[in-house]
């Protein structure tokens, strides 16, 4: 049933035949309308260099190998439309994002399923080829026949992404609303793994992508994003995009990718976010990025040293944004002053009248804000810690390291 | 204040390298050979066309470094979104041909100078290319580019040697400036010779993605384009070394034909053995470094151009295509250097044809492209800039079709 597939580079250049099997023409292009129907051809193009007409897929009657055949020779002179993606235009050569696969891909072409639809045949994107079975089609496209063609190319593995996992970049945003591409799939992916796309994409890409995910996934990417590149995002985008975006970051991330930008941009960002947020990260971005203060983060869970077990899981459970990563429970005196530290587990088990003094909390190994890094990774290492609290002069709490900073530290040297 | 002085440093140190590393690669075994054969038979006279050479390579460099910041695509990713995959396919394939027999040439290069220091190409080119293709796949970007660096210091050899010679500086100064064309076919062959080594095509990629893999930014491009410009004017003084220190201890004492650059280095031998060994460590250097290169450029190259996952932080399984030609070149590239009686000489002369049958399309291809609006928005050429780089490519490629000719002529003989 081979039959029922046809390829683009088959497509294009298939002759179109009118009602008395007159040939009107070769199709130049294909083009799909998203907001009427996802995956359906609407039209395709026909004619040479200066006129092109447009044949409506409720005019085509059959498809095939051997030509298009048209039910109806009404044909409308082409004029541009910017809700069509054409698909040799738009799609053919250039970059797309493959959901599933995790990477950027080439399109060599695309594959099309006919199917018979109210006594007529339509054409459905069914995949985007790439890799050698589709090279080998489009380079042999022209100089043998198209069923031979398919014959050879049977001896080639297939390599196709289907159309669902594939996610288009359109740079321009009044096209990307007309055209209903959406960033839903990408925004399902890992951060990571989003993260490592976006390296691989132009600048152009990027600052396209950056605009239009949800400001908190696209934080998350950032935040995973080779640090060079991190300030080139945020400097391409608008301040209020920027602000947004940081505002969602991890205040120490936030800080480091500011304190990378130039003194101007950074401080027309920090005017842009709110308030809460644009404290923490302005009291962050006065240490030094190589020190126990630049490592850290100000999000972290401090409860009086009076206080019960279940005074502690209260307070763990007012911070819904850090509660998946809360691993140490930091106790303080009156002034704010550490004194101990247990871990968080052991709150959650104690009985929650029990007073956190009587979880034998541990003496506290502590990093001075001014701190240098490279100290404090020999304190992690030591300690086999998973949290260590920095504090400032006074001895008070003022954030707290935790082990991923540490790995990402040592892995960036 | 400290952080803002190391961004700017960071700047300067990031935009260092690509332009410099392609420059200085230019002056690989092959163009070593030129630069003494022209310096060995006609001494001081060829030397005025360095300043030209220099300017043409100038132009041209700069155009690639700039539509790599601007775009952060590479050249093979450009011409394949505007051209369509059989212009691409056809260039790649071309490219593929030139630059397999380039990294014979070096594997060669390799060889005989070491065979210099009386070691035998058996141990010596196994050795070089194990070593070529350990570097570049288990080594970091950052610390072969050190590498890189280091070796691109090495070149100074040239320069000692050259002034070791004691040439007569007043001369090389004269003919510096003064041209000089005499109607004897060996000098215009060499004239020839010398312009079409010098700008190759497999330069403009892999320049291009250098500068998109460094991220360097339109905002940061003023820094990459001084580092062009020096880029070029280091590898001209170079070759204005190699031909005083071949016309200082070859010319003065009988002009005659050398047979390839070894050649070079023992006539240089009367003028102390430091002089004789410094050249044939600076020619050892040179071919090593372009053997690390051009494999790698040419398989990246390919390969983004095609749309076949590249890179060296893939694994063989992830990018399989692009790690079968880079090892495939090195292997080829190496293995023939010690098969007895191969046509090494006729290989580098057809090397020479391919080069200058692609290189005018690559040049029309990249003033096409830096002249896209779409592209390069407010960094396209100007209309000056657009006559000097459109008058460079006639040059260039009358030259080259010259070469073209010359080479044919030869390999038919």
């Amino acid at each position: 049933m081979a039959e029922q597939l046809l390829y683009l580079t088959e497509l294009l250049g298939l002759k179109v035949h009118g009602l008395n099997q007159r040939v009107l023409g070769r199709v130049s292009d294909a083009a799909l309308v998203p907001v009427a129907h996802p995956v359906r051809i609407d039209r395709l193009f026909i004619g040479g260099a200066f006129t092109w007409l447009t044949v409506r897929q409720e005019q085509i009657h059959r498809i095939g190998l051997d030509g298009i055949f048209l039910s109806d020779e009404n044909l409308t002179p082409y004029h541009p439309d910017e809700s069509m993606l054409r698909l040799e235009r738009d799609l053919l050569d250039q970059q797309i994002i493959d959901a599933q696969g995790r990477k950027v891909v080439r399109v060599n072409d695309v594959t099309f399923e006919v199917v018979r639809e109210d006594g007529h045949d339509v054409l459905l994107i069914r995949e985007v080829d790439i890799g050698l079975r589709s090279v080998f089609r489009r380079l042999a496209q022209g100089v043998l026949p198209r069923r031979m063609i398919r014959r050879l190319q049977s001896r080639i593995a297939p390599n196709s992404i289907g159309w669902e996992y594939c996610s288009i970049i359109e740079p321009d945003p009044q096209r990307r609303l007309r055209l209903n591409i959406s960033t839903s799939l990408i925004e399902k992916m890992r951060p990571a793994d989003l993260a490592d796309i976006v390296e691989e994409l132009s600048p152009d890409d990027r600052e396209a992508l950056f605009t239009a995910m949800e400001a908190d996934v696209a934080a998350e990417a950032l935040s995973e994003v080779d640090p060079d590149i991190q300030a080139q995002i945020i400097e391409s985008l608008e301040t209020e995009r920027a602000a947004d975006i940081l505002e969602e970051m991890d205040p120490d991330e936030a800080a480091d990718v500011l304190g990378d930008l130039e003194e101007r941009m950074s401080e027309e960002i920090l005017e842009e976010m709110e308030d809460a947020p644009k404290a923490e990260v302005e009291e962050l971005l006065e240490y030094d990025e190589d020190t126990a203060g630049g490592l850290m983060n100000t999000e972290f869970v401090a409860v009086h040293d009076s206080a019960t077990a279940g005074d502690a899981i209260e307070a763990v459970r007012s911070q819904p944004d850090m509660a998946d990563g809360v691993t140490t429970l930091f106790l303080t005196d009156i002034d704010g002053r550490l004194t101990g530290v247990i871990p968080a587990t052991r709150a959650l088990l104690a009985r929650p009248d029990a007073s956190v003094a009587e979880l034998s909390p541990e003496e506290p190994v502590t990093a001075h804000v001014a701190d240098k890094a490279a100290r404090v990774a020999e304190l992690f290492d030591k300690y086999n810690l998973l949290a260590l609290p920095v504090v400032d002069d006074e001895g008070r709490m003022a954030g707290v390291v935790t082990a991923d900073d540490i790995i990402t530290l040592l892995r960036r040297k | 204040m400290f952080r803002r002085t190391r961004y700017h440093l960071a700047v300067f140190f990031a935009v260092i390298g690509p332009g410099f590393i392609t420059a200085m690669v230019d002056n690989d075994a092959g163009g070593i050979f030129t630069y003494s054969q022209a310096g060995a038979k006609y001494g001081y006279l060829p030397l005025w066309t360095l300043l030209p050479i220099t300017l043409l390579l100038i132009v041209t460099q700069e155009m690639c470094s700039r539509m790599g910041a601007v775009t952060g695509k590479g050249l093979s990713d450009l011409i394949r979104e505007e051209f369509g995959l059989r212009t691409t396919f056809f260039m790649m394939a071309a490219l593929v041909a030139a630059n397999l027999t380039n990294v014979m040439a070096n594997f060669a290069g390799i060889a005989s100078s070491l065979e210099l220091f009386g070691i035998s190409r058996y141990i010596t080119v196994p050795l070089a290319s194990a070593a070529v293709w350990l570097l570049v796949v288990k080594g970091t970007y950052s610390r072969v580019e050190k590498i890189f660096l280091f070796a691109t210091a090495l070149y100074v050899c040239y320069i000692v040697s050259g002034v070791m010679v004691k040439p007569d500086w007043k001369e090389a100064a004269i003919y510096s400036v003064r041209p000089v064309l005499m109607l004897d076919p060996g000098y215009i062959t060499m004239l020839i010779g010398m312009v079409g080594t010098s700008v190759a095509p497999w330069m403009q990629f892999y320049l291009q993605a250098a500068v998109v893999e460094k991220g360097v930014s339109a905002k940061d491009y003023a820094g990459s384009r001084i580092e062009v410009i020096v880029g070029c004017i280091a590898m001209s003084v170079i070759a204005f070394f190699i031909i005083v220190a071949c016309a200082g201890a070859i010319h003065s004492v009988r002009p005659r034909d050398i047979n390839d650059a070894t050649d070079a280095a023992l006539g240089l031998k009367p003028f102390g053995n430091a002089a004789y060994l410094l050249f044939s460590a600076g020619l050892f250097n040179a071919s090593l470094f372009a053997a690390c290169i051009l494999p790698l450029s040419t398989s990246y190259t390919v390969c983004e151009g095609l749309g076949f996952e590249s890179g060296v932080n893939k694994r063989f399984r992830e990018a399989p295509i692009f790690y079968w030609l880079f090892t495939g070149l090195i292997v080829i590239g190496a293995g023939v250097v010690l098969v007895p009686g191969f046509p090494l000489v006729r290989m580098i002369l057809a090397s020479q044809v391919i080069n200058g049958i692609l290189l005018p399309f690559v040049l029309v291809f990249m003033i096409l492209l830096v002249n896209k609006q779409r592209l390069m928005k407010k960094w396209v050429n100007s209309h000056i800039y657009n006559a000097v780089a459109w008058t460079s490519v006639v040059v260039l490629t009358g030259l080259t079709l010259a070469l073209i000719a010359l080479s044919i002529r030869e390999l038919m003989r």
